[in-house]
């Protein structure tokens, strides 16, 4: 019954979405103000329909009711209740959901938060996020009902993939989602502006915060998301290239460069046309992203079970959305010219530059992850594309953004003295040049790849201090504590969130040169060396899960004769799944991560310990978190509430005249 | 002026277009690069006759097919009574690559095993399946305890079925199980292709 | 690079080796096994969903990843091995693609991009400049400010 009432709620909130797609455009083709309103109400039920049809389907998963095909295939009753509610979105039907709850959200946000936006302007934007919501409602309806039933019911369920048995299943798909789904707000701002011809300042002011917290949500969830493979797939690494990476990856970098396109946008409304391709790209990005996990076209270890005919809709839902938007623009974005001019050396040029930067950073990333599709679909023979080529084109790409963004932030609007801008970073750059290269030298890793990664760390971390003693200075007169909260959040943001690349890049480099590994034999009593680090196995005992058996090794790690850490690695055997699992163990360090994972029992009854040394792994997160944080700080500026509240009865006038 | 605005219309078309075209695509599918190589040669014991040895160089002057197989594939089930059915009347002998017979079986811990003992285990458990199944459609099999042969031709899913003409040239390879409709439209044209050239 | 990372495994594993229940390493020769771990980082298993031979434990990637080892044992180097494995399995076993006829594109791509990425840039800057004044040099900043202060007669000269 549960599951014949979550159905029916979802083909309820199809008909609202198709209801909040359709009849406020029309209204505000017609100016008429009453079909207008109707896409709030309809948008705020459409969430009420799915949020109650995804209970449902959770329902169902807690109680274990295996006449769903669904949660027979992903769950089993011994299955501890936080990973049956996980197991609603480890599998396509059901993760397709959580996509389409994501999105019902963020339209509820926009009718709450952004309720001082021109009627017509947000009837636009409810309806082009009601279309691409019935687009996704009925792909779910059509070729994945989440309800589907098996009668008579499986007496026992599959279980869940037991690589998806961690608490990293809580947060990453969701928060990732919420980062996919939240460039629909910005693509739906900017398709509303293609359609009303209005596109100011004050749209690209609306814009930013929704972008800005997508942005957020995407960069948590990418950077969990490689946290989780970190430790779950069990040998250390922490980014893969895999093409399921690479698609939340694509729509990540575009992401940034939407940011900051919209604040040039913004603040002196240019680029306009520019802008609103980005934000088209970005949203666009996350659509292919799906296409390419559901669709089986490359090889993944992320993607689900696929099948081609959910591939074809996804992917003629792609062409409708993306080729109407893309045309759209083509129509319109001829008379978007015009903005404030600049000079050739100004903030906007330098953001320009970035985002050129950025764009080609994302194409070559798509390049690279869709060239063996292209190479097979013209017979050229199948290739593989993987990390190393990645590394090779992606750090020259990456080396002048991570220059120049600290360069832009010195440089004035308008025009700025190109000489005065060498004076001032010169200085810290040949500073960093010499840091990088002495600090190579220092850690006894001399490669270009080491000293360009810290000498581009070492730019961040002097350009921020030098940018932070600036923006103080130039308010002389005030006591520093007054003049530290004079700061806007929004600069707050840009800093921290610089300052968060130089923190992430301290990471990579260093993790990347100084690693070290080995695997040896351990029995009882046997202790292990490895940089500096002295490992002692205490033996292995049972550890029996609700729904696995496991063996768990205790082995006590030292350094200078003093024991820090208890790790207890374990090797998990999921009965359900007939699969074995590793459980890796981690001391997680500011300095540097000592991970152990546990393999398998030689016939001398040794077991074979895999040991790792990680120096500064943790800091590639913390720069995530910085940058995440600065996102947040960013959004949270009260000017956009000041502003918007301000602009949006001088916007509504303008629309009635 | 306003062309350039197309421009991002027309790329994300064309990448739609190789989307589209890339459904149609098996992306695990991997061709083989020994395509026009010779078969890579070797010599082992046979499956059904404990004293005697096989190598391609004994087939040399005539085209034939190497089907790689084993008793734990369960592709392999489905193929076999299509090749059953293939011997009978087959153009061509059937030459068997038992791959990995003992060490491919994940439900079994060979550590240890010496190689007397797996050689005569492989044989055992082989033989039995072929009775299991239908009957034995191969000239002969040689036995690939190592997986070592199967590494030299390239072999990465079983079951695979390698043509190979008179001179020992490998000219097809077959992924996966062999159909009916595969045996028809693609393998005996080729065979039939190959043995009039000769 | 890689030699001063196997220097140093094997400079952490001397002074203790054959003290009483040190633990072995699994393989006997820790730097070739460091090699071996190395280079099958960037081979791709075949029967895998896009893992490399290193990360895999399907019986085809250890069989390979044993090949890698049997082949560094026999004397050969990377490319070597890379070749075998090539002969046999295509180029699809290389995470690294190489440069020819097919992969030009690859290979040329984000330098074209990056290329005609500046390109749009420069014309789209040089466009703007043409509109816009350029920014007041110091002295200029001074002259205005004077001319505020009504201390100056202004200039007849004016910038294009």
């Amino acid at each position: 019954m549960i599951p014949e009432l979550g159905h029916f709620s979802l083909i309820l909130a199809l008909i609202l979405a198709f209801v909040q797609g359709v009849v406020p455009l029309i209204g505000a083709s017609r100016n008429r103000l009453a079909l207008m309103s109707v896409g709030r109400t309809a948008a705020q039920g459409q969430f009420l329909f799915i949020a109650f049809s995804f209970g449902c389907l959770t329902w169902s998963f807690i109680n274990s009711d295996f006449t769903l095909q669904l949660a027979a295939g992903n769950s089993h009753s011994a299955t501890p209740v936080i990973y049956k509610i996980t197991g609603v979105w480890g599998n396509h039907e059901g993760s397709l959901l959580l996509w389409a709850m994501s999105l019902a959200l963020w339209t509820v946000a926009v009718t709450v938060f952004s309720r001082n936006l021109p009627e017509i302007f947000m009837a636009r934007v409810l309806g082009v996020l009601g279309l691409v919501s019935t687009g996704f409602l009925l792909f779910l309806l059509v070729t994945s009902n989440p309800f589907d039933r098996i009668l008579p019911g499986a007496p026992e369920g599959r279980d869940l993939n037991p690589l998806l048995q961690d608490p990293g299943m809580i947060i990453h798909p969701p928060l990732l989602y919420m980062g996919y789904v939240g460039f629909s707000v910005a693509f739906a701002f900017a398709i509303a502006a293609l359609l009303s011809g209005r596109m100011d300042a004050a749209w690209a002011r609306w814009s930013r915060p929704w972008t800005t917290v997508a942005w957020v949500f995407l960069t948590a969830g990418i950077a969990i998301g490689s946290g989780w493979a970190y430790y779950e797939l069990g040998w250390g690494g922490w980014w893969f290239w895999d093409p399921v990476e690479n698609a939340s990856f694509m729509p990540w970098l575009l992401g940034t460069a939407l940011m900051h396109s919209l604040a040039v946008t913004e603040k002196r409304g240019a680029f306009r046309s520019w802008t609103v391709l980005l934000a088209i790209g970005a949203f666009s990005l996350s659509l292919m992203g799906t296409f390419l996990v559901r669709s089986g076209v490359l090889t993944s270890v992320h993607a689900f079970a696929t099948d081609p005919a959910r591939g074809l809709f996804v992917l003629a839902l792609l062409v409708l959305v993306i080729g109407v938007s893309l045309t759209l623009f083509a129509w319109r974005a001829p008379t978007l010219a015009g903005g404030g001019s600049f000079g050739l050396v100004s903030r906007e040029a330098s953001l320009l530059g970035n985002n050129v930067l950025l764009s080609v950073a994302c194409g070559s990333v798509l390049l690279g992850t869709l060239y063996p599709l292209f190479i097979d679909a013209l017979n050229l023979g199948k290739i593989s594309v993987g990390p190393p080529y990645f590394e090779t084109v992606f750090v020259p790409l990456m080396t002048p953004v991570i220059v120049l963004m600290m360069i832009g932030p010195f440089v004035r609007w308008k025009g700025d003295d190109g000489n005065r801008i060498l004076r001032k970073v010169g200085p810290g750059l040949i500073a960093s040049v010499v840091l990088g290269i002495g600090a190579a030298f220092a850690i006894g890793h001399v490669t270009w790849r080491t000293a360009l990664g810290l000498s581009l760390a070492a730019w961040v971390l002097i350009g921020s201090a030098q940018i932070l003693w600036q923006r103080l200075a130039d308010r002389q007169g005030a006591g520093s504590g007054s003049r530290l909260r004079g700061i806007p959040a929004a600069w707050w943001g840009m800093w921290f969130a610089h300052l968060g690349i130089g923190v992430f890049i301290i990471g990579v480099a260093l993790v990347g040169s100084l690693n070290s590994q080995i695997q040896v034999k351990m029995l009882s009593g046997d202790t292990a060396q490895l940089a500096g680090y002295t490992f002692t196995f205490r033996g292995v005992s049972n550890a029996p899960g609700p729904n696995y058996a496991a063996a768990r090794a205790t082995i006590d790690v030292s350094r200078g004769g003093v024991t820090f850490a208890t790790l207890t690695p374990e090797k998990r055997f999921y009965e359900a799944q007939g699969m074995p699992m590793t459980e890796a163990s981690i001391d997680i360090g500011p300095l540097r991560d000592v991970y152990v994972n546990l393999g398998d029992q030689l016939e001398d009854g040794a077991w074979v310990v895999g040991l790792f040394y990680r120096p500064f792994i943790s800091w590639i997160w913390f720069g995530c978190s910085l940058m995440a944080l600065g996102g947040i700080f960013a959004a949270s500026d009260r000017r956009y509430r000041r502003l918007a509240e301000r602009e949006a009865p001088a916007g509504a006038a303008r629309q009635a005249a | 002026m306003k062309a350039k605005f197309l421009v991002p219309l027309f790329i994300f078309l064309l990448l739609a277009g190789f989307l589209g075209y890339g459904l149609k695509l098996n992306p695990r599918e991997v061709p083989s690069p020994l395509i026009g190589k010779p078969a890579p040669t070797f010599r082992v014991p046979q499956l059904q006759v404990e004293d005697k040895t096989i190598s391609p160089e004994d087939l040399k002057g005539r085209v034939w097919l190497l089907n790689v197989w084993a008793s734990w594939c369960i592709s392999c089930r489905y193929e076999h009574p299509v090749l059953v059915e293939f011997a009978r009347t087959s153009p061509v002998p059937i030459v068997g690559l038992n791959y990995k017979e003992v060490r491919g079986d994940g439900a079994l811990d060979v550590k240890g095993l010496d190689p007397v003992t797996e050689l005569a285990s492989a044989r055992q458990r082989a033989r039995q399946w072929l009775v299991e199944h239908g009957g034995d459609p191969y000239m002969v099999s040689a036995v690939d305890l190592d997986g070592r042969i199967g590494i030299d031709y390239g072999v990465y899913g079983v079951p695979e079925t390698f043509l190979i003409d008179q001179q020992g040239v490998i000219r097809y390879k077959h992924i996966g199980p062999i159909t009916r409709e595969s045996l028809r439209d693609v393998l005996i044209p080729k065979i039939a292709e190959l043995q009039r050239a000769s | 690079m890689l030699m001063r990372r196997v220097a140093l495994v094997a400079a952490l594993l001397l002074p203790v080796a054959g003290q009483a229940g040190e633990a072995v390493p699994v393989s006997d020769d820790p730097v070739l096994e460091e090699r071996v771990m190395r280079l099958s980082h960037d081979l791709r298993c075949l029967v895998c969903q896009n893992q490399s031979i290193a990360e895999s434990n399907a019986p085809l990637a250890v069989d390979l990843r044993n090949q890698v080892r049997e082949q560094f044992l026999a004397g050969k180097d990377e490319a070597a091995v890379v070749d075998y494995l090539v002969a046999r399995y295509g180029d699809f076993v290389l995470y690294l693609p190489p440069f020819k006829g097919a992969t030009l594109l690859l290979w040329l791509g984000p330098g074209l991009l990056l290329v005609a990425g500046a390109g749009w840039l420069g014309w789209r800057l040089r466009r703007r400049v043409r509109e816009v004044p350029p920014p007041l040099s110091a002295e200029e900043h001074a002259r205005a400010a004077a001319l505020l202060d009504g201390s100056a007669k202004p200039s007849q000269e004016s910038r294009s």
